[in-house]
């Protein structure tokens, strides 16, 4: 018993385990069914909307939003940090200022206002030559060509102006935040809460701070760029430095390094590969954040992309769209190529080779300048040139809305009636107390009095702030959204998996895939469902669908090869060593790619609050219109609460499993 | 290869701990002074280096040798003080090692001491050159010299050729050549060598050895050497030290570690090590006789595989000579016979 406390139940027991926590939660449902239930285990007092004031009543029973109020504003106001967020903004707003000029115009060189859009072109594209080949050279290429044809030039480089700021900054924090971890264990101690709070704290959410403390406009979105931006770079930093092996520190030492040189010449180039990547998710995070930093009054291709969704203008949003995926794509492969660049120590080459890459991007770029003094099509595409086929995409979702708004109707009213009103209302019958119960009990039998006791109290503290039946909502939500990935994901990896080049090219799109900014994943959908209900839940799915997938192919992938010549050995057919030994090995990894789901279903359902949900998301984006800072934090707070729960019972299991196969 | 016995000291260490998991102030030691690694292994204790004294005297090698786990490397580094004792004294030439600050530990590396470590301990990102230079770049030398420098040690070690080649391009008994140029780079007086050729093939492995005694011919360096290998052991010692579960058994000459084990492990541990290939014909001989001897002589310090096949054939006992060409000795056939088979000898007394 006392081992089962400290460490959850031993494996052999917990089909039984689970099977009494499922009976004790049916039977707290049917006391309430019965009307036995005492009204304070089955509902605390919750936030309601008084509809003949229109605020909202404050009946919880722990008043953090107003708690998270006062300290916001004593730190705001009594502290004098306004001061500093004053001057961090203006300082921020300087450096977007240099380089909105650089791109934008106001530096008159060359009697140009701006760079000709065909010199920036030509550049972009010697440099992913030079970094890859003419694969990307090409991708890049095409990417300006399109952004500068279907005249979003402007708005494109004000999104690339703002990354240009935000970008080197989360880099330059997460680096040494990693350092520090490193080197202290109390940093790291006092971070790792920080960041896996950070990492599960819907975007939305982030914004509403943002804007007290800095106020609205550009640089606002570049400073929730940055926060939204640095945690993965500090994670993988510091894996990085960790993983770096002992011996080479110690072979730093006999060679004489001081600490400085330790870190600079020995250990932070040998964490590089995973410095690296962390560089390519910071740009890759910092796009997805510029998209929704149009909330607050970021300008550029996600400002244009929300006023045209307001507007209902689809076409326009996709074309749109397209440049924004087109972008992400683009510095994708370009920050990867830069990553994985090898370094030709071979050569001691003659002058003009080795700056061969840069001198051709110099002449390209005056020729193009040149170029553009005689033909201004090259330095600014007009308006009534730029190539537009929104009318084309509008008549697509006309022709749709048309020809299948019956069939997609009644699929709709199926769905909602049969499926998902069932089962949301099945989860605001609960007692909130049963869900307790079952969070709690999953915690203790997979981990212990401490896993019980985390998820237990991360659910108690929603039922105490009084944001229950929301959360329920969002719950539900995801709970569907997750259903429906395993059912198709699962099964599509697994297919996937079964051939080499398909399981290559499974993984190919989901890296693709997975670089599109998430508020993109809204688009299709607002085009086949329109906006309601069901469209944000099928929003999510197609969004939380890729790590399901992912994770899958990786999993039967590194299944080791002995194993398999072992059990073809042992004389299995192809669907016993399916059965038998890929799917068992696989399994930890897969849980893995269903926790993944899980999280990106939880970040998506508050984006896709957008297209009109009911739940949490929905009084986020209230609180943001409110600048109502302490109920924007503490109903974040609630879902990243929701989903670290989640995320501990699973991971915990399948490292666990892991440790079982021996795969660690 | 018999380092003088009058030369002072280079490297010295006395009643040196090192335990993993607890603090010092927690020890308890026995009459003799260690630690009682029963006690400890109960709460997740390690006594990795365990009330060991030592010295090794300039231009001697001293292998040290024991099973895996039981404290070489750990020795090592405390000896190099890449980790912190838990309690003892380390001397490098006179001056108290643990009393050292961070900058006078970084020049006494940087002038002083090289190592080689046992998986290598390549940096990933820099090429054989880069990595060989190392070293030389953090004394802050010229680059032009610091390649020249680098490429004569590479061409040392047999990897001219090799010099922009990355650490993975390379195999393990290459990559574990490349730290021994490093190691060599900066000329160290005292040299540390981890299990420096268990990663080598036999034939390469039996080359190294002997490029490394040629050099050590040569540099005279003061090495201390560690190795579960006896054959690598007697080949290269002037001394031994045989650790066990953190404590030195014993510290002495390859012969008299097999002849004269100190304690049991240390009889059990050498027990299987050919006798005639520790033994020289002086520590067998008998005085001489004056009978009739064989028409050639051995000299004393020839070792007995070497003479057997000699001495065997031989009817009459074999005058023992010492360098001067004096007899100091004979060597009779069944002596040698004992020291060949042992076994045989044991088998006929016990039924
Ligand atoms: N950093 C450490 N933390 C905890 N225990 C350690 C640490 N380093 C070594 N030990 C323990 O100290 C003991 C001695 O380890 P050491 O590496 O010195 O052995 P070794 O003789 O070099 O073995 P091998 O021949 O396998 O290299 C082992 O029991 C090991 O588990
Ligand atoms: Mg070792």
């Amino acid at each position: 018993m006392r081992e089962w406390l400290a460490r959850g139940m031993p494996p052999r027991h917990r089909a039984r385990g689970v099977l009494a926590l499922c009976a004790l939660v049916a039977l707290l449902a049917l006391l309430k069914g019965a009307g036995w239930m005492p009204r304070f285990l089955d509902e605390l007092p919750q936030h309601f909307e008084t509809a003949d004031t229109g605020g909202i009543s404050h009946n919880e029973l722990l008043p953090a939003d107003l708690l998270l109020d006062r300290v916001f504003y004593f730190l705001l106001d009594d502290l004098g940090l306004s001061a500093v967020t004053r001057f961090v903004s203006r300082s921020l707003k300087e450096l977007i200022n240099i380089f909105d000029n650089m791109l934008l115009g106001g530096g008159k060189g060359f009697g140009f206002d701006a760079p000709p859009w065909s010199a920036l072109l030509a550049v972009a594209m010697v440099l992913g030559y030079a970094l890859r080949g003419w694969k990307l050279s090409l991708l890049c290429g095409g990417t300006l060509l399109y952004c500068a044809l279907s005249g979003l030039w402007k708005f494109t480089m004000q999104t690339l102006a703002l990354l240009a700021a935000a970008v080197p900054i989360s880099i330059l924090i997460g680096l040494l935040l990693g350092i520090l971890a490193y080197k202290r264990r109390a940093v790291e101690r006092a971070l790792l809460p920080v960041m896996s709070v950070a990492q599960t704290l819907p975007h939305f959410a982030y914004l509403i701070p943002v804007v007290v403390f800095f106020g609205v406009g550009h640089q606002t979105g570049v400073i929730a760029t940055i926060i939204f931006a640095v945690p993965p770079m500090v994670r993988l930093t510091l894996l990085g430095l960790r993983k770096v092996p002992p011996e080479i520190t110690e072979a730093g030492k006999m060679a004489g390094c001081g600490n400085w040189q330790l870190l600079t010449r020995v250990q932070l180039p040998s964490a590089r590969n995973e410095i690296l990547l962390g560089v390519n998710q910071v740009i890759m995070q910092c796009l997805a954040m510029v998209v929704i930093a149009a909330f607050i009054g970021a300008s550029g291709l996600g400002y244009r992309l929300l006023h045209k969704l307001q507007a209902l203008k689809i076409g326009q949003s996709l074309e749109i769209g397209i440049a924004i995926v087109l972008l992400a794509v683009a510095l994708d492969g370009l920050s990867r190529a830069w990553a994985e660049k090898k370094r030709d120590y071979t050569a001691n080459l003659p002058l003009l080779a080795r700056f061969k890459y840069p001198l051709l991007a110099v002449g390209l770029a005056a020729g193009a300048l040149l170029a553009a003094r005689y033909f201004p099509v090259l330095d600014r595409v007009p308006r009534d040139l730029a190539v537009s086929y929104a009318a084309t995409w509008d008549a697509l979702v006309d022709w749709i809305v048309i020809n299948w708004s019956d069939g997609l109707d009644a699929f709709r009213y199926f769905l909602i009636l049969n499926i998902l009103a069932p089962l949301r209302d099945a989860l605001l019958f609960m007692p909130y107390i049963a869900v307790l119960a079952l969070v709690g009990g999953l915690g203790l039998i997979l981990g212990g009095w401490y896993s019980a006791l985390l998820t237990s109290g991360l659910f108690a503290f929603i039922a105490l702030a009084g944001w229950w039946d929301r959360a329920m909502i969002t719950a539900y939500m995801v709970i569907f959204a997750t259903f429906i990935c395993v059912l198709i994901g699962v099964p599509l990896g697994i297919w996937s998996a079964l051939r080499e080049s398909r399981a290559s090219r499974a993984l190919f799109w989901c890296d693709t895939f997975q670089t599109f900014p998430s508020f993109i994943y809204i688009l299709p959908v607002i085009m086949l469902f329109q906006v309601n209900d069901l469209s944000a839940i099928l929003a999510v799915i197609v969004y939380a669908i890729i790590p399901a997938v992912r994770y899958t192919v990786e999993g039967m992938r590194n299944v080791p090869r002995e194993l398999h010549e072992a059990v073809t050995m042992a004389g299995c057919g192809r669907w016993q060593r399916l059965v038998q030994l890929e799917l068992p090995v696989a399994l930890p990894h897969i849980m893995l790619g269903v926790n993944q789901t899980i999280m990106f279903a939880f970040s998506m359902v508050i984006i896709a609050a957008f297209v009109g949900t009911i739940d949490l998301g929905q009084q986020i984006f209230k609180a943001l219109s409110e600048s109502n800072i302490g109920k924007g934090v503490v109903l974040g707070l609630c879902v990243s609460f929701m989903a670290l729960s989640v995320d501990h019972l699973v991971t915990r299991w399948s490292r666990e499993r892991r440790r079982l196969l021996g795969m660690d | 290869m018999t380092a003088p016995e009058t030369s002072e000291p280079v490297i010295r260490c006395k009643a040196l701990y090192k335990v993993f998991g607890a603090e010092p102030a927690e020890l308890e030691v026995d009459g003799a002074g260690a630690v009682d690694p029963r006690i400890f292994a109960r709460d997740g204790v390690v006594a990795a280096v365990n009330n060991v004294s030592l010295s090794v005297r300039r231009g001697e090698i001293l292998v040290v040798m024991g099973l895996s786990g039981s404290g070489k490397s750990t020795l090592v580094r405390c000896l190099s003080r890449l980790i912190e004792p838990s309690s003892g004294t380390v001397e490098i030439e006179g001056r108290d090692l643990l009393a050292m600050s961070e900058r006078e530990l970084i020049e006494l590396r940087r002038s002083k001491m090289g190592m080689v470590f046992q998986h290598f301990a390549l940096l990933p990102h820099r090429t054989v050159l880069e990595n060989v230079a190392f070293p030389l770049q953090m004394r802050g030398m010229k680059r032009a010299e610091y390649v020249a420098r680098a490429r004569k040690m590479i061409e040392l070690v047999g990897l001219d050729g090799k010099d922009n080649n990355f650490p993975r391009e390379l195999s393990g008994g290459q990559q574990q050549r490349v730290g021994i140029a490093r190691s060599l780079a900066i000329e160290p007086d005292i040299w540390f060598l981890d299990e420096p050729f268990s990663a080598l093939d036999p034939l390469i492995r039996k080359e190294m050895q002997d490029e490394f005694l040629r050099l050590q011919s040569m540099l005279g360096k003061t090495i201390v050497f560690i190795t579960h290998d006896f054959d690598e052991a007697l080949k290269l010692a002037d001394r031994i030290a045989v650790m066990f579960n953190g404590r030195v058994e014993q510290v002495g000459a390859p012969g008299d570690i097999v002849l004269r084990p100190a304690t049991d492990y240390v009889r059990k541990f050498t027990s299987d090590v050919p006798r005639e290939k520790v033994l020289n014909a002086g520590a067998i001989m008998d005085p001489p006789d004056g009978g009739e001897l064989a028409e050639r002589s051995v000299r004393a310090g020839e070792r007995i595989d070497a003479v057997a096949e000699y001495v065997l054939g031989e009817r009459r006992p074999v005058a023992v000579v010492d360098d001067g060409g004096k007899t100091v000795g004979v060597l009779h056939r069944d002596h040698v016979i004992k020291i060949l088979f042992p076994r045989a000898e044991n088998s006929g007394e016990t039924p």
